[in-house]
């Protein structure tokens, strides 16, 4: 009988996996011991970094797009289909157009972040993001045609997308405004939800001084809890308000409905082992990525280290053998801190980051790695 | 002082989670309840000690008292 492996989403970490399976799995997927299925429900995969570039015009939205059919090895049954029902006490799955296999042996679950604006009211209509495509491309127009004025950046929750885009992201802006001369007619607000600037106190303790230095203004403690979009006034539930002409936000995140309908997790994060990626309320379920709650960031990296360890395991137990393989949260991660220099962390559970000095290299090394991702997705890198 | 001494309302469970992860599964808490609502943080990160009592005084929250227990802290906020 075909031991039946399936994958949600072909994010990073579900592409990556994939990929990882049909090489290590090659000899069992041959002789039809196994089959790895991967469902997304787009043709497309898609590598969001690229969408911090979009508002400044360095980058189109279709350079982070390529279909997986390019992407995915050939041994991978891909499916392009919704999984809207998962039972793991049957261990059975429904799709949305019925294209897949409905008893699995193993899942894993790599669905990933969406974004939940209309959770803080106005913010949808008042505010602008670079966490989606549309939202990187509408930004774009504003910020083009944006010559002065305050600019607000409003970190809206935590856990997000890239926890570190958004103090690149006014870096950045206050580079490219620099640049253009218009510094001096644009003030810049950066606001977090806790008392420093980031989540991490070490790469907050990094971020700070350099905010001072070039005039980004920093309101900490600040949970958005409302936007006014015809007054353009942002309010926390600490009590603060902001006017603002432009505001960028990062919106609340959720994963998907379904891993709280299938009671895996609340918000749609999957509850794990933070070492096994196993989920803690069912058996044969591991969880990846954004979607896998493990404390550590939501990025790129992330999934891809934890996509070797959940094939490592895969394979352990199809083939009888235990599995050996744990994931010690390791994290690496580029951080741009103007339109022309970089830094650069690396950390995991037990050594916290410690932020390079930046430099024109790490710029160009993180340039570099946007262009060699696609190798990363196919499991080459 | 234990739970059994509070009218809780909700209880969050951020044992294991990362920096600021507890914080903001409180201020969540704290934003889906009524106000006068107890709701209990656990938390087993260090940094909560000063960062839940820091968020209680600047939102005009009360922390009504902070428990340390035998796998890291509960923290007891009353809503505005």
């Amino acid at each position: 009988m075909t031991e039946e492996i399936v994958i949600v989403g072909a994010g990073t970490g579900g592409s990556v996996l994939a990929n990882d399976l049909a090489e290590r799995l090659d000899a069992e997927i041959d002789a039809g011991d196994v089959r790895v299925t991967l469902v997304n429900d787009s043709p497309d995969h898609v590598y969001k970094p690229v969408w911090l570039y979009v508002p400044f015009g360095k980058r189109e939205s279709e350079d982070g797009r390529r279909p997986l059919s390019q992407l995915v090895d050939d041994r991978v049954d891909l499916r392009i289909d919704r999984v809207i029902d998962v039972d793991t006490d049957a261990k059975r799955i429904e799709y949305r157009d019925g294209t897949g296999p409905n008893e699995y042996d193993h899942l894993v679950l790599a669905t990933g972040s969406t974004l939940a604006p209309d959770e803080v009211p106005g913010l949808r209509e008042g505010g602008y993001d670079f966490y989606s495509e549309d939202g990187a491309e509408a930004l774009r127009e504003e910020l083009l045609s944006f010559t002065e004025g305050h600019l607000v950046l409003s970190v809206v929750g935590t856990p997000h997308m890239c926890p570190a885009a958004p103090l690149e992201f006014v870096f950045m802006a206050d580079a490219w405004f620099r640049e253009r001369g218009l510094r001096d007619d644009v003030d810049i607000t950066y606001t977090y939800p806790v008392n420093r600037v980031h989540g991490n106190p070490n790469i907050a303790e990094w971020a700070r001084p350099k905010m001072d230095e070039r005039d980004i203004a920093v309101e900490t403690f600040f949970n958005a809890e409302e936007v006014d979009p015809d007054e353009q006034v942002i309010s926390s539930m600490e009590g603060s308000e902001l006017e603002y002409d432009l505001l960028v936000d990062i919106p609340p995140h959720r994963g998907v409905d379904l891993i709280e309908e299938a009671g895996l997790g609340d918000r749609g994060w999957v509850e794990v082992d933070k070492h096994t990626l196993e989920a803690k309320h069912a058996e044969d379920v591991y969880a990846l990525g954004d979607t896998a709650a493990t404390g550590v960031p939501n990025a790129g990296s992330v999934a891809h280290y934890q996509a070797g360890v959940v094939g490592q395991r895969l394979a352990s137990h199809v083939r009888g053998y235990p599995a050996t393989e744990t994931y010690d949260g390791k994290t690496l991660c580029f951080i741009e801190t103007g339109m022309d220099e970089a830094s650069f962390v690396e950390f995991d559970y037990e050594n916290p980051p410690a932020p390079a000095p930046p430099s024109e290299k790490l710029h160009w090394s993180k340039l570099a790695y946007n262009e060699a991702y696609w190798l990363t997705a196919r499991g080459l890198l | 002082m234990t739970d059994a001494a509070y009218d809780l309302d909700k209880t969050v469970d951020a044992r294991g989670a990362a920096c600021p992860g507890p914080l903001m599964d409180l201020i969540g808490a704290i934003k889906s309840v009524d106000s006068g609502a107890i709701v209990r943080l656990r938390s087993d990160n260090e940094q909560s000690t000063t960062d839940v009592p820091e968020w209680t005084e600047e939102s005009g929250n009360e922390l009504l008292e902070l428990v340390e227990t035998d796998d890291g802290y509960d923290f007891y906020v009353k809503k505005a």
